[in-house]
């Protein structure tokens, strides 16, 4: 895939270690983003590789989130860009003019992008396989019966194979974040975004979905965007820790690096506050 | 009772009334009351039931268009959409009948019932939509991005569904609502339930039995409907 030769600003770093050659698959120009008069992120440069697993860290109101939100559309782009493939995400720079891609082009790469979030969001008036194939059927154009065998796979690879026909509603959290992941994998995304996946769930059930999670991380080559404020897990999955506070990166770099020798204050006291030593 | 007093006013010459008589007469008269039941019943079905069923279909498929309209269109035109539907919902049926009545001669009056009904209760229903597309929460809307749904798939499978398991109640309570303004249809010359039990007990001043059976038909219909409709309302809750 060609690089974007409009893209303008600054090129980030190379993604620490990981294949640096690759096109990124995810790439940050410059991206600014503000409510109101608020804003939460400024000048941000970042890029992320095919397959690469990035984990977001810092205290609430750092701008993770809204990385993330940004990333699937879900909030308005307030400046810069950000290309997925190397293809423009909700604008492209036309001469230093920012001009907004179509919607067809960005529904065509939004396919490409899953997400988990926080409150699970499954529809709770459809069943838990209504849930996960709607979108391969709809959306992918995928035969129903293929639709269905997949979805029965993947439930079965968050170990839930018996509630192909509950309601969510019927489901404990951990069990509905389980659906919601296997309703994000359905898609077959390149990207996948995690948001807090874990943050609702009650402490016992966090090991379940977090397992599930490095199961994919390990089976598959889906590339990740992960903001969690679990660091054991942020260690184990990543390839890439980077640390925010006030909308901008305060360091990167590999986690063991990171989580044992962080070279910034700001990453040393965030780290110590929630690791609690 | 209004009509039998009017009626008995217009009688040329009182003394062909044998007041006496009507003063002796029973207060209810079984006899009375079964000759009339059967066409009392039968405008009942044919023109209130008709009506309200035609009319809470009209009103309720319109509502949502006019409630999804607001939101999707640009703007100025939603703006446009939603005075409009202000405009009917703030001014009386009765104007609206007369006025569409007069405005469409060549209109069955029946017909111009069912849509002046069905539009004007359209507009009512399209709050209680609105209210209820509001209720779905934004991470519904969030996940059918994530998961690039279209937007009639989003509406159709996510939205209303979810839409309607709390508007329920109200729009079951506005059907009843229409159903209990049908005798306004009296306004276009309609002759629905309470007109016919007027005609029929006017001419032997006997009013008591035809408006009973009239109340209790009506009573008779709205109970189960609002029954059917708590059931319905806690089944949905549960479904979910």
């Amino acid at each position: 895939m060609p690089t974007p030769t409009d893209a303008a600003g600054t090129q980030p770093e190379a993604a620490a270690s990981f294949s640096p050659s690759d096109t990124p698959v995810i790439k940050f120009v410059d991206v600014e983003k503000r409510f109101g008069d608020n804003i939460v992120l400024k000048d941000l440069n970042f890029e992320v590789a095919q397959g690469e697993r990035v984990t977001l860290i810092g205290p609430s109101g750092s701008g993770k989130t809204t990385i993330l939100r940004l990333v699937m559309t879900l909030e308005e782009l307030t400046g810069g860009y950000i290309y997925i493939d190397g293809q423009p995400l909700t604008h492209e720079n036309r001469d230093g003019k920012r001009v907004p891609v179509s919607k067809k082009d960005q529904k065509k790469l939004r396919t490409r992008i899953g997400m988990v979030f926080q409150q699970f969001n499954l529809f709770p008036n459809m069943t838990v396989l209504e849930n996960i194939i709607e979108a391969p059927i709809h959306v992918l154009g995928q035969s129903k019966k293929d639709a269905i065998a997949k979805a029965h796979s993947l439930l079965e690879q968050v170990g839930l194979p018996d509630k192909a026909d509950s309601h969510p509603s019927s489901l404990s959290g951990g069990q509905q974040q389980r659906v919601a992941i296997a309703r994000a994998l359905a898609m077959d995304p390149e990207i996948l975004l995690l948001d807090e996946v874990t943050s609702a769930l009650d402490p016992e059930v966090v090991d379940d979905v977090l397992n599930i999670l490095r199961q994919v991380a390990d089976t598959t080559n889906v590339t990740m965007l992960i903001v969690t404020h679990e660091m054991g897990f942020a260690r184990d999955v990543s390839h890439k820790v980077m640390m925010f506070d006030g909308g901008h990166v305060v360091e990167e770099g590999h986690p063991d690096k990171i989580f044992t020798n962080p070279e910034q204050e700001r990453t040393r006291k965030f780290l110590s506050a929630v690791l609690g030593h | 009772m209004m009509t039998s007093r009017i009626n008995a006013a217009e009688i040329d010459d009182p003394s062909m009334v044998d007041e006496e008589e009507i003063r002796q007469s029973p207060f209810w008269d079984w006899d009375f009351a079964f000759d009339a039941f059967p066409d009392i019943f039968m405008a009942f079905l044919e023109v209130t039931i008709l009506v309200t069923v035609i009319g809470t279909l009209v009103a309720a498929v319109l509502g949502l268009i006019i409630a999804i309209l607001i939101m999707v269109l640009p703007r100025p035109l939603a703006w446009c959409v939603r005075w409009l539907a202000n405009f009917i919902r703030m001014t009386p049926i009765v104007v609206q009948l007369i006025f569409v009545f007069w405005a469409f001669v060549w209109m069955d009056a029946l017909t111009i019932g069912i849509i002046v009904f069905g539009i004007h209760y359209a507009t009512y229903m399209s709050e209680v939509y609105r209210a209820g597309i509001e209720s779905v929460p934004k991470g519904q809307w969030e996940a059918t991005t994530a998961l690039s749904m279209s937007a009639g798939r989003t509406w159709r499978k996510v939205v209303i569904p979810q839409a309607l398991r709390s508007t329920v109640p109200s729009l079951g309570n506005y059907a009843i609502s229409m159903f209990k303004d049908t005798p306004f249809l009296l306004v276009i010359g309609v002759a629905e339930m309470v007109t016919v039990a007027g005609e029929i007990g006017a001419p032997v001043f006997r009013s008591t039995e035809v408006y009973t059976i009239a109340g209790l038909l009506f009573l008779a219909a709205s109970y189960p409907t609002a029954v059917l409709i708590n059931r319905l309302e806690k089944r949905l809750a549960y479904a979910h």
